[in-house]
């Protein structure tokens, strides 16, 4: 399958680990990237709070370069940018004016082609395709699926279906032999872009999600967003500064966890990148959920 | 904005002026207060958002004036709580986001909402130079903002050792675009904050 591909700017620095476990995932599931030509900043929430025009013409520029370069598919891995491409989008197929008027602005043409795409719907479609089959080590773990705002809201142009209890994520991880809890903070706001502006917000928002994880017995947090990684990895020492106490649950990206089981190292995965150290406890084989079980046994036979 | 509609957009009030720039009704919302259950950051703000609302439907002007003034509108994260949820479906999100533009334009910022106003402009000062964000410079142009200049200092050592700290700004071929891209789409201000 091949795809554009927009990383964005996270993805190229503090969250580089988002990028690499993609990249290194991509050749097993048959996925190729071609990366937009001269991408610029999608404005995240600065541009969003400050100036609504500015807000659409970032995440148009690229867009239009997209369609510019024959994409008609774009995979967008960070939610916070994915959320801005679609919004733009959106906004601009419904109204001609404003899209001319956006497009004299970056200097481009822009019809609204190019497609935007979440990892989880690009992944979700390999989950379909055969990813069952190359699990070599099904991950056999307790994982709270967080997706936070992005990836579920706002309703008409989010990837996931349901809002309140979205499932996407956790069928992927089904998939690869995890076990998703039911749990109550999936979509909560981890604080987002306060990250540096108002850290002691970020610290009480992210610290109710890593608490809520921890005690319903998660052995790790799946993330699908550079922020929501930030904020629940980095600012672990915030967190447990204002909770009063220690919390080792490390914080995954969807794309390592899935690079783990098809085998690949957890360096080639960025995992040696996190704050908080990427450990799980040892378990006695026969505290091996049953799923796993039946996913080796499944993979036995196809050997 | 010119000044003649400024004064009518004045004399009309702030909840038409709202509806006029993102076609969202402030008397659409009945005050059932759902929007303040879901959001995360109503337990901080000085008004909620249903007050938020509240304040521009009664269509007075020192009302108003209050909603520009608070330091809800700059605590809003746009995480879509509120949006996804109201039986109304008034886009509160959108109206926020006026209200911080009219808010900025007028010189009305509250005095709590520097360092996140700081944070923004800081990040854009960023994509305005390379087109690109470039976190250490968008750390470094914030800490002169805001005098913060130990915040994050043992954060620091420990993204470079990860590999994760850019030292160099990456600026990408098309920069002069984007920057014509800003020139373009720059909102004026009556004063300065």
């Amino acid at each position: 399958m091949k795809l554009g591909f927009y990383p964005g700017c996270s993805l190229e620095g503090s969250s580089r680990e988002y990028n690499e476990s993609l990249q290194a995932i991509a050749p097993v599931l048959g996925l190729e990237f071609a990366e937009v030509p001269d991408w610029n900043c999608c404005g995240a929430s600065a541009a969003h709070s400050l100036n609504h025009k500015l807000a659409l013409a970032l995440p148009a520029r690229v867009l239009a370069l997209a369609e510019q370069a024959g994409l008609e598919e774009l995979l967008v891995p960070c939610s916070a940018c994915l959320s801005r491409m679609a919004a733009t989008r959106h906004q601009l197929l419904q109204d001609p004016d404003l899209r001319r008027q956006i497009s004299s602005i970056i200097e481009l043409p822009l019809a609204g082609r190019t497609r935007v795409l979440s990892v989880l719907e690009v992944l979700g479609r390999c989950a379909t395709d055969g990813l069952k089959q190359k699990v070599r080590q099904p991950f056999g773990r307790k994982v709270a699926c967080y997706y936070g705002c992005y990836l579920t809201r706002p309703t008409a142009i989010a990837p996931c279906k349901h809002p309140e209890d979205p499932q996407e994520m956790d069928e992927l991880m089904r998939a690869v032999g995890a076990e998703p809890i039911d749990w109550a903070f999936k979509v909560e706001c981890c604080g987002a872009g306060f990250s540096i502006s108002r850290l002691e917000t970020v610290a009480e928002l992210s610290g109710r999600i890593v608490e809520d994880a921890a005690h319903r017995g998660a052995e790790a947090i799946v993330v699908a967003c550079p922020m929501c990684h930030t904020n629940l990895d980095l600012r672990r020492s915030a967190i447990e500064r204002r909770l009063g106490r220690k919390y080792s649950i490390p914080v995954l990206y969807v794309s390592q966890v899935i690079g783990l089981t098809l085998g690949l190292s957890p360096r080639q995965l960025g995992l040696h990148r996190h704050a908080v150290p990427v450990r799980f406890a040892e378990r006695p084989a026969a505290a091996v959920p049953a799923e796993q079980a039946a996913l080796q046994a499944a993979g036995q036979k196809e050997d | 904005m010119s000044g003649s509609s400024q004064h009518t957009a004045h004399r009309q009030g702030l909840a038409t002026e709202v509806q006029e720039a993102t076609g969202e009704s402030v008397l659409k919302c009945y005050q059932c207060g759902k929007c303040t259950a879901g959001c995360p950051l109503a337990a901080e703000a000085d008004h909620s958002p249903n007050q938020i609302l509240r304040l521009l439907q009664l269509g007075l002007p020192e009302l108003e004036e209050q909603a520009l003034r608070s330091l809800s509108i700059w605590l809003c994260l746009t995480c879509e709580t509120c949006a996804a949820r109201c039986p109304q479906e008034v886009d509160l999100p959108r109206i926020m986001e006026y209200l911080r533009q009219e808010s900025l334009r007028r010189g009305l910022v509250h005095p709590k909402a520097k360092d996140i106003l700081a944070f923004h402009e800081s990040f854009l000062d960023s994509i305005r130079k390379g087109g690109r964000l470039h976190e250490v410079g968008l750390i470094a142009g914030y800490k002169l903002r805001t005098l913060h200049l130990l915040q994050d200092v043992l954060v620091a050592p420990r993204l470079l050792k990860r590999g994760k700290l850019k030292l160099l700004p990456h600026s990408i071929p098309g920069r002069a675009a984007v920057r014509r891209l800003f020139e373009r789409t720059a909102a004026p201000r009556e004063e300065r904050t």
